[in-house]
């Protein structure tokens, strides 16, 4: 994974609540078994309709993205995450957001950074006109206007961010652990395993 | 004394491999269900790092997602290739990848083939006190059987695959308390269709839910698998509910389950694993049964539900000015107005299976209001799916099929078809639909489809009459 310490360009003031993962890539794409190039279904039915955001001219080449309450509800398709990553988004800010979605994105580098509505109000209206920074050392979302919001995210996964690191990597690190959680499964719970068939 | 647990922590604490600081917790995974396509990615993830399958024998998997519901086998008993060139890729690459990897593999047409949700309780691979995960949100299913199970994203696909365990942090715990019983006709999905109207589709996130109260003692298993499915539908990433002498029945000789002395060793601990009195939840919400009507949605996601003796509100109605604008493009979708009543909405399409809704009592309730009925004229697509080829068999030894086939409907091999847009089962562009699936999103049973969430009797119902109806109207 690339390391992520800043992420500073436009933002799509995309601001509509509930975006459900059906909407960010429908199910059509979903037969693909690569990671890459889903950024072109990306929300499909939102930009059937003319004057959307996502082609608005004003915004090509964002790389963040704000939306409202509870993003990436729905399903467990990580080709959510993908399609935003392939279309250039490296944010998204927003509220808040559905716990399988922010995760996903987190395996991806791709920030969830939630923020209180007041706040998103006002990025909201700064991204019309004017770029927006992140910056994952001081946790702050800033504007050229002197706004300052800070958010929160949890130390691992802030560390993971900013250093790029591999979780499968961290993880195997630890199968001296794993092996003894097995082990006492093994002996104190044999029913455990799954009888094979 | 030691301290008062919910299911929950109980679950959690026996499968904590590591305890780091800030509180998250590296978590053992007892048991994966592997599909088509959540699957391919997290497979090439493990090859390109040349890792292995830490625990095939803890690892199941099963096509269900991109399977054609048509005849899988022909006349002279070949296989019938997948016409679609991407999804016959996906299954391709499950088959390939499940043997290279040492995984157990339930093929297309073998007899246990069905949806991973269906057939993990089902085989006895889930097992109650176990912790459970699949690439799929849906898998909160299996929180009916008292496992803590969760749905997860490709990257933990490999990451479970690879290590056997998850990195997470420990949820909220929610206690939805069901006080009293439910009407008669009203079912399960009602039920739970009825709470996420209630608490809304973010009125769980970060929390796991238990699902109390003497309604889901009495439920069997299939209901409770319904009402825990749809826990996702609520925001919560799983649901969960106490394991009981029915959970045992239910469980017992099945193939993957324990048998002899560790089928009893497994009992006694099962036994141990109900919220103890006194323990304390983040958030607890009470739901009184009385209120439960048969149910439908009316929008775009699952919290729009009403009774379908309702009528469509009015999008002025809700408090929340982004809801009133949510509420406006949801009946602009739907092709509904403010003040309809529900139950002159008149359906095209009827789709009884999915996960939520596919096992043999679903197709039991189904066929009782079916009947000796045929299907209305404007219904124009009517098909039966179940979740499972055992589910399949059952009901054809009790003669379902011949009931739904002598109404109009189709009688199809087990798969998700309807329930999402990607494999040939799709509803036509501004048609309607009477589905006993889970999800009403936008295109979601295929580009410009309308979607009522509904229960299979209501299915049924509905089918009969071409119209949304009152199951309670047609079974006196
Ligand atoms: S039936 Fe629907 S919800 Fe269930 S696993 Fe299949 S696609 Fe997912």
């Amino acid at each position: 994974m690339k390391p992520v310490r800043k992420v500073e360009g436009r933002a799509i003031p995309f601001g509509q609540k509930n975006v459900d993962t059906d909407v960010i890539i429908s199910a059509e794409w979903l037969k693909t078994i690569s990671r890459d190039g889903l950024g072109k279904g990306a929300f499909e039915s939102v930009r059937a309709k003319e004057g959307n955001v996502f082609d608005d001219p004003e915004y090509a080449g964002a790389s963040v993205l704000i939306a409202g309450d509870n993003f990436g509800c729905g399903s467990s398709r990580e080709h959510a995450a993908w399609a935003l990553d392939d279309m250039g988004i490296k944010a998204i800010i927003a509220p808040s957001f559905s716990d399988i979605f922010s995760s996903n994105a987190f395996k991806n580098g791709l920030l969830s950074i939630a923020l209180p509505q007041e706040a998103i109000d006002r990025l909201m209206e700064v991204a019309k006109t004017d770029p927006i920074t992140i910056d994952m050392e001081s946790m702050s979302v800033t504007t050229p206007f002197q706004d300052r919001f800070t958010f929160e995210m949890d130390p691992f996964r802030q560390q993971c961010l900013m250093d790029g690191l591999d979780e499968i990597d961290l993880t195997m690190a630890k199968s001296d652990a794993i092996e003894a959680h097995e082990n006492r499964v093994d002996s104190a719970q044999a029913w455990h395993k799954p009888v094979a068939a | 004394m030691t301290k008062a647990k919910t299911l929950y922590e109980k679950i959690w604490d026996a499968h904590v491999v590591d305890q780091r600081d800030d509180g998250t917790a590296l978590i053992y995974i007892d048991r994966h269900l592997v599909h088509e396509v959540t699957s391919p990615q997290a497979f090439e993830g493990l090859r390109k790092a040349g890792r292995k399958v830490r625990r095939p024998d803890l690892t199941l998997a099963v096509p269900d997602h991109n399977l054609p519901t048509t005849p899988r086998i022909d006349a002279n008993g070949n296989k019938i290739p997948i016409a679609d060139p991407q999804s016959a890729a996906q299954l391709e690459a499950l088959e390939a990848n499940a043997p290279a990897f040492g995984i157990k593999y339930i093929g297309a047409s073998d007899a246990e083939q069905g949806i991973v949700h269906v057939i993990g309780p089902e085989q006895g691979f889930t097992l109650p006190g176990t912790t459970l995960v699949c690439g799929d949100s849906h898998t909160a299913a299996h929180g009916a059987l008292g496992a803590l199970a969760f749905g997860i994203g490709t990257s933990e696909v490999e990451h479970v695959l690879a290590t056997q365990t998850l990195q997470l942090s420990r949820s909220k715990s929610m206690e939805i308390r069901v006080e009293g019983l439910l009407g008669p006709g009203i079912s399960p999905k009602d039920l739970i269709l009825h709470i996420i109207g209630v608490i809304g589709t973010a009125g769980g996130t970060g929390h796991v839910i238990e699902y109390r109260g003497e309604v889901f003692e009495q439920m069997s298993i299939e209901g409770r698998l319904t009402v825990s499915n749809m826990s996702i539908e609520a925001g919560a990433r799983a649901g969960l509910i106490a394991p009981d002498e029915k959970t045992f029945a239910y469980l017992k000789g099945r193939p993957m389950a324990p048998k002899g002395a560790d089928w009893d060793a497994a009992v006694d601990y099962w036994k141990t694993l109900p919220t103890d009195d006194g323990a304390q939840f983040d958030k607890s919400v009470t739901i009184n049964a009385a209120d439960v009507a048969p149910t439908v949605t009316w929008g775009t996601s699952p919290e729009d539900v009403v009774p379908v003796t309702g009528h469509v509100p009015a999008p002025e109605s809700f408090a929340d000015p982004s809801k009133q604008d949510a509420a406006r493009k949801s009946l602009d979708y739907m092709g509904l107005s403010a003040g309809q009543a529900m139950g002159d909405v008149a359906v095209e399409n009827i789709f009884i299976g999915s996960c939520t809704n596919s096992r043999i009592e679903d197709l039991r309730a189904a066929a009782q209001v079916l009947d000796g009925h045929k299907k209305a004229d404007g219904v124009k697509w009517a098909i039966v799916v179940p979740g499972s080829g055992l589910v399949k068999a059952q009901a054809e030894a009790e003669g379902l099929d011949k009931i739904f086939t002598a109404s109009g409907f189709e009688w199809r091999e087990p798969g998700c078809s309807a329930c999402l847009g990607m494999n040939p089962d799709k509803v036509p562009p501004g048609e309607r639909c009477a589905s006993t699936s889970n999800r009403n999103f936008v295109g979601r049973q295929g580009p410009g489809a309308r979607t009522h969430l509904m229960s299979p009797a209501m299915a049924a119902a509905a089918a009969v009459t071409g119209k949304l109806t009152d199951v309670r109207e047609l079974i006196g």
